[in-house]
């Protein structure tokens, strides 16, 4: 261990901190989730660029999300959330037609009998035979049942490996496998992992895994040949929106503050920022996230500690049981008896 | 929720859940199969959470029906692989919704868990599952085995119990060499073990356990090669050097059992696993405590019962240290405690416990008179470890599949931080 060293708290260069001198600057990622689109380029990019291996063709029921969670073969992973309540002050163009709710049967039955008030008798929803024809020039949901219809809002976020300050796969890893690079990110050595899937269990976030018919660990290297190439990393290449913003951590933290204010400004007070924090559980992530509702929604734990936080207080416990253990096997051999 | 994440482990990274899976079907096949089984109360349920959190899964029939298509496969997968007890559902506090229709057989029937108290992505977990599976609780107990062994066999060398000697020098040192196939063979790349030698990590457990045993091993190991040594050989030199080294050996073995034994603690509570990481201060006491009493138990097999009186005391005095350790992890506040107590984990560590228990009660008593009942409360003692390591084990890995486990005491947290800040 490195002297000063730290394994919690903030931490102003965890490159410095892990040996590397006149090293660039830390880089990360900025997600600002409110103008994801739910395309899932940064999915495809990522695996085109760092070969993953396909994840299964599967459909999980999880509105558009058939990826399911990040893990040895997804990187990247676009979560889609449905909501029935609309985005900041947005309007849906349903204020003149009766929004239907969808969650009690009672409440529908309510609407239903208001209908024949309201104008248009309720729109023409669901009374006329539905025209499947595309392209289609009409808002989403008008020409559906009122009943059906909700004043709705989907939230979409791209997850990836939050390349913590602290990060618990790192501290863990036996091998030396997993290393902090000079960029201030958090990357496998495939030459040296020897599977030993402790990297899995000390995330506290759920991002690397052991991959199944390779015996590995794997997860976002936040594309480190890339970098070393000067490009930025495929998924944010791909990023048609700019949701995943790519640059040094420092200049993305002024962004996000700024993109919060903003949205703030604009009505959309559910907005907050998720792992921007250097005094969080794990010192400030370099992948961190404009959120537009509470992390775990998404599947982050919204206040997760790297485990090593606690390193010397698990030691002193085992140093303790260690020496009763020991002070015990002495003490049975003691009193004289030959029995 | 749960077929999501079975096919996704089984087929990419969880052996275990393949295991879980074996009910066969194809993934396609498990679509179709949830689709027509169409339990909607399950997926409807994930949606409401999805949505906010929103009480009830009562969503409109054409969300549950058109979700309702793969979530319920975890249900049928689960009928038919036998999930074994791994699953959230031990919490009582649940996703909203996604405990309904669990049977897989499409009932409509609702969840009598009480309502959501927490929101979460479809009721998916947070974090991953170990990608370990039964040989790292299999080698807490051989390691703990062979340190208690370690102890019980230099304390008769030095009071020249020779049946207690031989019979713990060996068996410690058979229990280490099951100890090192188990923790090779869980490596991914197993041909690659060696890597752990490269570096000395004090933030790593794992690397810190693996200097302990490279401490251990050669004391253990010549220690028992003494005692193997065939008659004949005795009076060479090297039969001459082999049995004067044995007893230094055998020290320095004992002199690094205790950390044998305890660092295995310490390799589960730093993990993010709730159930490991928050019992960081009672699970060091349960290990020792597991490895004095099968060390014990160990010598009541091997030794007469003239010899084996300090193995009946380390026993007991492991069994109790064991016990009241253990039931202070169950008396702690917090949800973690659900994981220890319900499930697979509730099962074997209460099983765990008669046995324990049992066999230290059998050690101060009527195996003092007889060897048969000696050999009895031993082997109670050996099992009750084996049980209370699949215990812990398995605890840990249900508090990584029930987002509960991670999401409700950070939040509490949470808010307990703001409601500071607001005061």
């Amino acid at each position: 261990m490195r002297h000063g060293q730290s394994f919690f708290g903030p931490l102003a260069d965890p490159a410095a901190d892990a040996g590397h001198r006149d090293h660039p600057p830390r880089v990360g990622f900025f997600t600002d989730t409110s103008v994801c689109i739910g395309c899932k380029a940064c999915e495809v990019a990522c695996k085109e660029w760092n070969d993953v291996p396909e994840d299964g063709l599967d459909l999980l029921g999880m509105s558009f999300d058939n990826t399911g969670m990040l893990g040895a073969n997804s990187w990247r992973h676009v979560a889609f959330v449905e909501q029935e309540r609309p985005l900041g002050r947005q309007d849906a163009g349903l204020a003149e037609l009766p929004t239907g709710p969808s969650t009690t049967e009672a409440a529908a039955s309510v609407v239903a009998r208001a209908l024949p008030g309201t104008p248009r008798d309720g729109g023409d929803l669901g009374t006329a035979p539905v025209h499947l024809g595309f392209p289609s020039f009409d808002l989403p949901g008008t020409d559906a049942d009122a009943r059906e219809r909700t004043d709705f809002r989907w939230l979409m976020s791209s997850d990836v490996c939050k390349h913590c300050t602290h990060a618990g796969c790192l501290d863990v890893c036996p091998t030396g496998a997993l290393f902090r690079t000079e960029f201030g990110t958090v990357v496998v050595q495939q030459d040296i992992c020897n599977g030993c899937g402790y990297c899995v269990s000390g995330c506290p976030y759920g991002v690397i895994d052991r991959r199944h018919d390779d015996g590995r660990a794997w997860k976002c290297t936040l594309c480190y040949d890339r970098l070393r190439g000067d490009l930025e990393p495929a998924c944010a290449k791909a990023c048609p929106t700019q949701s995943i913003q790519f640059g040094p951590l420092d200049e993305l933290r002024e962004r996000a503050a700024g993109r919060l204010a903003q949205l703030h400004e604009a009505g959309v007070t559910e907005a907050r920022l998720y792992g921007h924090d250097p005094d969080d559980g794990v010192g400030g992530d370099g992948a961190f996230f404009l959120l537009l509702d509470e992390p775990e929604v998404y599947g982050l734990p919204p206040d997760p500690v790297v485990p090593t936080r606690d390193l010397p207080a698990m030691w002193k416990s085992a140093g303790l049981a260690a020496s009763a253990m020991l002070a015990a096997a002495a003490a049975v051999f003691l009193g004289g008896d030959r029995s | 929720m749960r077929s999501g994440k079975r096919r996704g482990r089984g087929r990419g990274a969880g052996k275990g859940d393949a295991m879980a899976a074996a009910g066969g079907t194809g993934d396609v096949g498990g679509n179709g199969e949830g689709g027509t089984v169409g339990g909607t109360g399950d997926v409807g349920g994930n949606g409401e959470v999805g949505r906010g959190g929103t009480v009830g899964a009562t969503g409109s029939a054409g969300e549950n029906g058109e979700v309702g298509g793969t979530g319920d496969g975890g249900g049928n997968r689960e009928a038919g692989g036998g999930a074994t007890a791994r699953g959230g559902g031990a919490t009582g506090i649940r996703a909203a919704g996604s405990g309904a229709g669990r049977g897989g057989d499409g009932s409509r029937e609702q969840s009598m868990v009480p309502p959501a108290q927490f929101r979460s992505y479809y009721g998916r977990p947070v974090l991953k599952p170990p990608v370990w599976e039964w040989r790292i609780p299999a080698y807490f107990f051989t390691g703990g085995l062979s340190a208690g062994a370690a102890l019980l066999a230099a304390g008769a060398d030095l009071t020249g119990r020779r049946a207690l000697c031989r019979g713990c020098r060996l068996g410690g040192f058979g229990a280490l060499a099951v100890s090192s196939y188990l923790l090779i063979a869980d490596l991914g790349r197993p041909e690659r073990f060696h890597h752990m030698l490269r570096v000395a990590k004090p933030s790593s457990p794992m690397s810190v356990g693996t200097w302990i045993l490279a401490a251990y091993g050669p004391g253990s190991g010549l220690a028992a090669g003494a005692e193997l040594l065939p008659p004949a050989l005795h009076a060479t030199l090297p039969g001459r050097l082999a049995r004067a080294a044995a007893r230094p050996a055998g020290l320095s073995a004992a002199l690094f059992a205790p950390g044998v034994a305890s660092y295995t603690a310490v390799l589960l509570t730093q993990t993010a696993a709730p159930a490991w990481h928050e019992v960081r201060r009672e699970l060091p006491f349960v290990f020792t405590g597991s490895a004095a009493a099968s060390g014990g138990g160990l010598g009541m097999l091997v030794a007469p019962v003239a010899e084996a009186g300090p193995a009946r005391r380390l026993g007991a005095a492991g069994a109790v240290a064991e016990l009241l350790a253990s039931r202070l992890i169950e008396r702690r506040p917090g949800l973690v405690t659900t994981a220890y107590t319900t499930g697979r984990a509730g099962r074997l560590r209460r099983a765990a416990e008669l046995l324990t228990l049992g066999g230290a009660a059998a050690a101060l008593t009527v195996a003092r008179r007889s060897r048969p009942a000696a050999a009895a409360a031993g082997l109670a003692l050996l099992t009750g470890s084996v049980l209370q390591r699949f215990g812990v084990f398995a605890a840990g890995v249900a508090s990584t599949e029930d987002p509960a486990y991670v999401v409700v005491p950070q939040r509490e947290r949470l808010e307990a931080k703001k409601a500071e800040e607001r005061a």
